[in-house]
């Protein structure tokens, strides 16, 4: 019952998105004023080539604060829910390793993902991505290795430290703006030259930030929800 | 018809085929996989639309984790039915310890 109703809503959904596109509403009819203010001003205001960090972090950067309260509220409803449930039954888990194609691909992805996570967090304020992309790749980076070898999983309070850690070190880079009678979270030590690895002041600092929290958020999560896949 | 016309054209089949998919798919893991398989196609079309953040998060999360969340949510709930011949590595999750 409940798949022909979804099944409705969605035959629903997808007929007025083929109308909406077949009768050439015109989408965004009043100019949008926002946005070419800002692109206007942001390079010359925090010196980010890349305009979404600009906005994200230097602009809106208590969006982003409230993004991450979210991701870490979900993060530990999550764990509560999944965390508990071992005491109950004594049953060792099946663990049975991956097969050979896993393991090989993990040891050639490891380094790689590893890579293309960091590039991505570190080059957020110049390229595209960010601290958000970059770290759920971090997190798909350590997580692909507990696929492959089930037995040997990273340690929960490591994690648990490197999240905590990089919340506080969010926080703590918003509030030094305040000893300088900045507002909350607002961006320090200069704009620098724009397109430099170190540029856009303290905005790497934040998504460095964000990155490792997310990685380490979405890594403690999917861990969890692998430890007692055997039963 | 230009390149780009013809990838819009080639992933607007796929959008369409692997969200069908998803929903008439028996199996709950090729279902999984389907929705990632959505979501690159729809990271493609961000790229061709000039939003590469968006796209760099569609595929990292729609086509990544989110199946890995999904598959592995299949895995708890004892839904995996991956036919394996070999014996000793059946994989479904109803084993009997």
């Amino acid at each position: 019952m409940l798949t022909r109703y979804s099944a409705l809503i969605f035959a629903a959904g997808l007929a007025f998105m083929l109308f909406v596109l077949f009768s050439g509403l015109p989408l965004g009819a009043p100019g949008m004023v926002v946005g070419q203010a800002v692109l206007d001003r942001a390079p010359a205001e925090v010196g980010a080539a890349n305009i979404v960090t600009a906005v994200v972090l230097g602009y809106r950067g208590i969006d982003t604060m409230g993004e991450l309260a979210i991701l870490f509220a979900a993060a530990t409803a999550i764990g509560l829910v999944l965390g508990r449930s071992r005491g109950s039954r004594h049953c060792p888990p099946a663990i049975q390793p991956g097969g050979f194609i896993l393991r090989a691909g993990n040891d050639m992805l490891f380094p790689l993902l590893l890579v293309v996570g960091l590039y991505i967090i570190l080059h957020g304020h110049l390229t595209p991505g960010g601290g958000f992309q970059g770290g759920v790749v971090l997190a798909a980076a350590f997580v692909l290795p507990v696929l492959a070898r089930p037995t040997d999983m990273p340690s929960h309070a490591a994690m648990a430290w490197i999240e905590g850690l990089a919340g506080a070190a969010f926080i703590l880079t918003g509030m030094a703006a305040l000893a300088y009678d900045r507002a909350f979270l607002a961006p320090l030590l200069g704009t620098g030259e724009m397109g430099a690895l170190v540029s856009a002041g303290t905005l790497p600092i934040l998504y460095l930030a964000v990155g490792l929290k997310v990685g380490a958020e979405l890594a403690s999560l999917l861990l969890s929800l692998t430890e007692e896949g055997g039963d | 018809m230009s390149w780009a016309d013809l990838i819009v054209l080639l992933m607007v089949v796929l959008v369409l085929a692997t969200a069908f998919a998803t929903l008439f798919l028996r199996n709950l893991l090729g279902a999984a996989v389907a929705t990632t398989l959505v979501s690159l196609a729809v990271s493609v079309f961000y790229v061709i639309l000039r939003a590469p953040d968006v796209a760099l998060t569609e595929a990292a999360v729609g086509a990544g984790l989110s199946g890995l969340l999904l598959a592995l949510a299949a895995k708890r709930l004892g839904l995996w039915h991956i036919e394996v011949q070999e014996a000793g590595l059946d994989e479904r999750g109803d084993d009997p310890c």
